[in-house]
């Protein structure tokens, strides 16, 4: 299947900026679906950015991020053509990682 | 509808709905319920066949009957006669519009 | 004493000759007036742009949507499409053999006007016939698959200009006046029509929203919208439209909707397609 990770990282010298879009249902277990029943809680609960070993952005996220979050953030460093590492783990300890190449 | 008709209606319209409010004095028996919301539905019925029914209709419709069921009609009267009022109202609406709507037109 | 009555039916003529002409349906007319209207009251929008709706009417709302198109939220539901029309249905055929060009390139040409139905059909209609006609049950017409269907077949046409006709056919023009009918008529209990919003009011707020303009209104669906957290088809934003005024939605793809649909994109004939789109 499909990474659920789409990610795009740009080297402009001195920063690299990093956007990426992650395919998750992002439920908060308080919406009820149309039944009445709770949508039981199925969320990312962490996502973490890794350069070279090194944690470039760690999110610890709870019930109140949206469905297919969106994350945009910058760090000092990087180079063309080096890898970044992306992976996230939810609340039913599902994981997915991927790997983007520095552009 | 010609302009004195539409006033005569719009004032017709309120009245109902004032008599509305104000009759809870009176106790509503289940026959006046039953009267209120059998011309309710007729209006509604009406009003779906114009394609144009109102959503605050529909939930007062269910209103009524919900306090009915729950025995309380008072209430199912009242929200009855409202529901037969909103529906009048989208009725009047409805044949209004039908030419009403060319003074929107850019052309 | 003749020439005076000559002159004097002449200038009656004269003075009636406007307003008839204004009676009789001309949708060309029609679509120059539409088009001028917001061009007029929006000079500094680019004529392209009005296919964006409300980040057309918002220098602020523009940026943070140029930075979303960078990743956009209806890409899942574009490849989700792309899936759905190479994969045959259980006898074989694909969705590609119900439309001309194998279905690529083709959205702008929707919603159409069938002679032999003497009906509007729209992209969303077309889609359920093809899988009854090939022996599948037809989707809901307000989301998920539909959605997914529709917002491939909009980003193969990105860019096309909308093209819709109107056959000279007395129906076609019918339809297409009931749509403009449709679009001005007040609804519901906040006796809202269509114009109310989008046609007096673009670029304005309805509480925390920017209203769109109607220009090309069409031209962006489906819709990914942060308010649904999902994609949404037309027949979606129409029956959501409804209700918002209060008013009791149709059927999805009712007449009165595929005629709207039908006007509403007519008049925006020569804007890109823009499809799919994302909003607030």
């Amino acid at each position: 299947m499909a990474s659920t990770i789409r990610v795009r990282a740009t080297n402009n010298g001195d920063t690299t900026e990093v956007q990426a879009l992650i395919q998750h249902p992002m439920d908060s277990g308080f919406i009820k679906d149309a039944q009445g029943q709770i949508i039981p809680a199925h969320f990312i609960q962490q996502l973490s950015f890794e350069y070279n070993g090194k944690s470039v952005f760690l999110a610890n996220w709870g019930a109140a991020v949206s469905k297919d979050p969106y994350v945009k953030f910058a760090f000092k460093g990087g180079a063309k053509g080096d890898e970044l590492k992306i992976s996230w783990v939810d609340n039913k300890g599902a994981t997915d990682s991927t790997t983007a190449k520095i552009q | 509808m010609s302009a004195t008709m539409s006033v005569t209606r719009n004032i017709a319209l309120a009245v109902v709905l004032v008599l509305a409010i104000a009759m809870p004095a009176l106790a509503a028996s289940e026959a006046d319920f039953k009267a209120a919301f059998a011309a309710a539905e007729a209006a509604e019925k009406q009003a779906d066949q114009l394609r144009n029914k109102w959503t605050t209709t529909e939930t007062q419709l269910a209103a009524a009957k919900k306090a009915a069921a729950a025995g309380d009609f008072d209430a199912a009267t009242a929200a009855a006669k409202e529901a037969e009022a909103l529906a009048q109202a989208s009725i009047f609406q409805a044949t209004s519009e039908k030419e009403r709507w060319k003074d929107m037109e850019i052309r | 004493m003749r020439t005076a009555f000559s002159l004097a039916s002449i200038c009656v003529l004269a003075w009636l000759a406007p307003a008839l002409a204004a009676d009789k349906p001309d949708p060309v007319a029609d679509q120059k007036a539409f088009q001028n209207f917001f061009i007029k009251k929006f000079p500094k929008v680019k004529y392209e742009d009005f296919v964006n709706g409300p980040y057309s009417m918002d220098e602020g709302l523009h940026r943070q949507w140029e930075e979303k198109e960078q990743f956009p939220p209806y890409e899942f539901a574009v490849e989700t499409g792309k899936e759905m029309f190479a994969t045959p249905f259980k006898n074989g055929k694909t969705y590609g053999d119900c439309f001309a060009n194998k279905g690529i390139g083709v959205r702008q040409n929707y919603p159409t006007f069938d002679e032999k139905e003497g009906k509007v059909i729209t992209l969303e209609l077309a889609l359920n016939r093809c899988r009854e006609a090939n022996g599948e049950a037809p989707y809901s017409y307000l989301k998920d698959e539909m959605a997914s269907l529709t917002a491939y077949m909009a980003f193969t046409s990105r860019g096309q200009k909308m093209d819709i006709r109107i056959p000279s056919d007395p129906r076609a023009l019918e339809a297409y006046e009931n749509g403009k009918r449709y679009f001005y008529t007040r609804r519901g209990q906040l006796n809202f029509s269509c114009a109310t919003c989008h046609v007096q009011s673009p670029g304005e707020h309805i509480r925390a929203e920017i209203l769109a303009p109607a220009l090309g209104i069409m031209n962006a669906m489906p819709i990914y919208r942060s308010e649904w957290s999902g994609m949404g088809t037309t027949s979606r934003r129409f029956l959501t439209c409804n209700s918002q005024t209060r008013a009791v939605p149709l059927e999805p793809q009712s007449d009165e909707y595929r005629d709207l649909e039908y006007y509403l994109s007519y008049v925006a004939n020569g804007l890109p397609i823009s499809g799919p789109g994302a909003r607030p």
